[in-house]
This record gives C-alpha cells, sequence and structure tokens, in this order.
C-alpha cells in the first residue's frame, strides 16, 4: 500500500516538475512550485517525518510562494524565451542525475535498522529522552537541546538574512515607520 | 484586494484560528509535531493573510515596523540569553539543567525558552521580509 502511494506522489512530482521546465508564465510557474512543495510535505509524512512535512508546507508552499509572488509583482511575470541552445542544459542535467543515481549505488539500504545513521548517536537520543527530559518528541530534545548550538546558529542566520533584506530593500518599508532612514 | 468582500470575510475568519494555531504548534512542540520554526511561519501567515486582503499600511498598524525589527534581534537575544543564564548558574553553556530544581524541569523550561526564542525570531523575519517586498510593489 505504501508503495503505491510513494509512486503517486513521486510520479505527480515529476508531472509538476516537468510542467515548471515547459510554462513560459512566471506565475504558473510558482503555483506549481507551491505544489511541488505540498507533494514533498506529503512524502515526507509517508517516511514518517511530519516535523520536516510540517516546515516544509509551511515554508516552501507556503511564505516562499507569496515571497516569490511578491517579486513577480516587481519584475514582471513573463519569462523570456532563451536564445542559448537546448543541448547544453540538457547535458549538464543528464550528466548530473547520471552522478546521482551512481552515488545511490553506494547508499546503505532505505529503513534497515543496522544502517549507520541508526547506529551512531540517534540510538542514545532515543533512550535517554524519555528519562532526561520527560518529552516524548525526540526531534524537539535534539533540535532544542541536544543540539542546541546548531539551532543558535540556524537563528542567527535567519537573523542575518533579515539584515541583508533590509539592507537592500529598504529598512523604513512602513510610511510611518521610516523615521530611521 | 479591498473589494473582494468573500476574500475580506473568509480572511477575518481564518485569521484568529490561525495565530491560535501557531501559538499551539509553538508550545505544543515538545509533545507532537512542531517547534518555534513552524510556529513562528504559521504565526507569520496569519499576518501576510491580512496584509494581503486590508493592504500593508493597516498590518503595519497593527505591527509596527520597530517591533518587527525589536522581535528580530529579541528572539535571539532570548536564545543567546537563555544560554548566558545557564553560565550564570553554574552549568555550560545551553545546558539547561540548572535552570531548575529538578534537571527535567529545566530543561522543559530551557527548550520552552530557546523554541520560543526561534519562534519569535522567525516569525518577525518572514513578516519583515514580505513587508519589504510589498511595500516595492506598492503595498498591495
Amino acid at each position: 500500500m505504501d508503495f503505491l502511494v510513494d509512486f503517486a506522489l513521486l510520479g505527480l512530482l515529476t508531472i509538476t516538475a516537468l510542467a515548471i521546465v515547459k510554462l513560459r508564465n512566471l506565475f504558473a510557474v510558482v503555483m506549481f512550485s507551491s505544489i511541488y512543495s505540498l507533494l514533498s510535505a506529503a512524502l515526507f509524512v509517508v517516511l514518517d517525518a511530519v516535523d520536516v512535512a510540517f516546515t516544509e508546507a509551511a515554508v516552501g508552499a507556503g511564505i516562499s510562494t507569496i515571497l516569490m509572488l511578491s517579486t513577480l509583482a516587481l519584475v514582471g511575470s513573463e519569462e523570456r524565451k532563451p536564445r542559448h541552445s537546448r543541448f547544453l542544459p540538457l547535458l549538464a542535467v543528464g550528466i548530473t542525475g547520471t552522478i546521482l543515481i551512481y552515488g545511490t549505488q553506494d547508499m546503505p539500504p532505505f529503513g534497515q535498522p543496522d544502517n549507520p545513521a541508526q547506529l551512531h548517536v540517534a540510538p542514545r537520543y532515543l533512550e535517554e529522552t524519555p528519562e532526561a527530559f520527560g518529552i516524548p518528541n525526540v526531534v524537539t530534545a535534539v533540535l532544542a537541546s541536544y543540539r542546541g548550538y546548531d539551532t543558535m546558529g540556524e537563528v542567527t542566520v535567519i537573523f542575518t538574512a533579515a539584515i541583508g533584506v533590509l539592507l537592500l530593500l529598504g529598512v523604513g518599508f512602513g510610511r510611518r515607520g521610516g523615521d530611521d532612514e | 484586494m479591498k473589494h473582494q468582500d468573500i476574500l475580506r470575510v473568509v480572511a477575518k475568519l481564518l485569521g484568529p484560528p490561525i495565530l491560535l494555531f501557531a501559538l499551539y504548534v509553538q508550545f505544543h512542540g515538545d509533545y507532537g509535531p512542531g517547534g518555534g520554526f513552524q510556529a513562528g511561519v504559521i504565526f507569520a501567515a496569519g499576518f501576510v493573510l491580512h496584509a494581503l486582503v486590508h493592504g500593508l499600511d493597516e498590518t503595519l498598524q497593527v505591527l509596527p515596523p520597530w517591533v518587527l525589527r525589536l522581535c528580530i534581534a529579541g528572539g535571539v537575544i532570548i536564545y543567546i540569553g537563555v544560554g548566558f543564564v545557564c553560565l550564570a548558574l553554574g552549568g555550560t553553556f545551553l545546558d539547561y539543567s540548572v535552570l531548575a530544581e529538578q534537571p527535567i524541569a529545566g530543561q522543559h523550561l530551557g527548550i520552552l525558552l530557546v523554541e520560543l526564542g526561534v519562534g519569535i525570531t522567525v516569525f518577525s523575519v518572514m513578516v519583515t521580509v514580505f513587508c519589504a517586498f510589498a511595500a516595492r510593489s506598492g503595498g498591495e
């Protein structure tokens, strides 16, 4: 049953990706990338990665679509026809794809309990979390406590991104708040 | 979109549940899926919806730019502040166990505060980026 769901979702992902490549109207492209994100979120749910699915649906399908649309409002929504030949992009995609598929040969089999990822620190996290933290969601425990430094770095990255956008697009976006420009 | 009555009504109905759901995701992150990142984005989505339907100026009256800028830095400061409080109480940086008498309670408190910091920063950054873009394209 899972097999069928996987195939349906991956098939839809491929169709969406092809549609994005084919379309010249950027407005439609943005909507399709939103659909792409939503489908990936569904795929993450199938893989039992609910937290990741949540983020993908909220950020990928939600906020970034809005940001893309507001960018399109600034730059226009029709893509120009490419002047270069189609051969070079096809070659690049073909080579990259072949290398990636070749790379999967060395990957451990999907979901096996004796995979390296399952044997490193994961067992300790799973065993310790209920006693040391008393919270059921191990993802939160890993994110906020075991990997607290990493998350601090991520928050700082978001903070820095906001400063970058504000510097590029203008600090005083509110007519009322334009006092310090 | 100021003249679209259906959109206005639906957005008005949806606004409070979106914000409430964001708070649920924020504070229930220990027990279910979710946490600061997701909650921040959902909370921001509520305000983005408000801005899309009512116009940017009205949203900026509810949420002035200086509040947003305060929140962007505030969340990071909360996060790093928790780390330094841990240091001051005799633990290592971001070791929440020392925050309360029982280590488990300390971890709970620490994770809650840190996730709150993440949520505040993510929320305000998302809204700020949206506002910065929307203000350029005419405020609608």
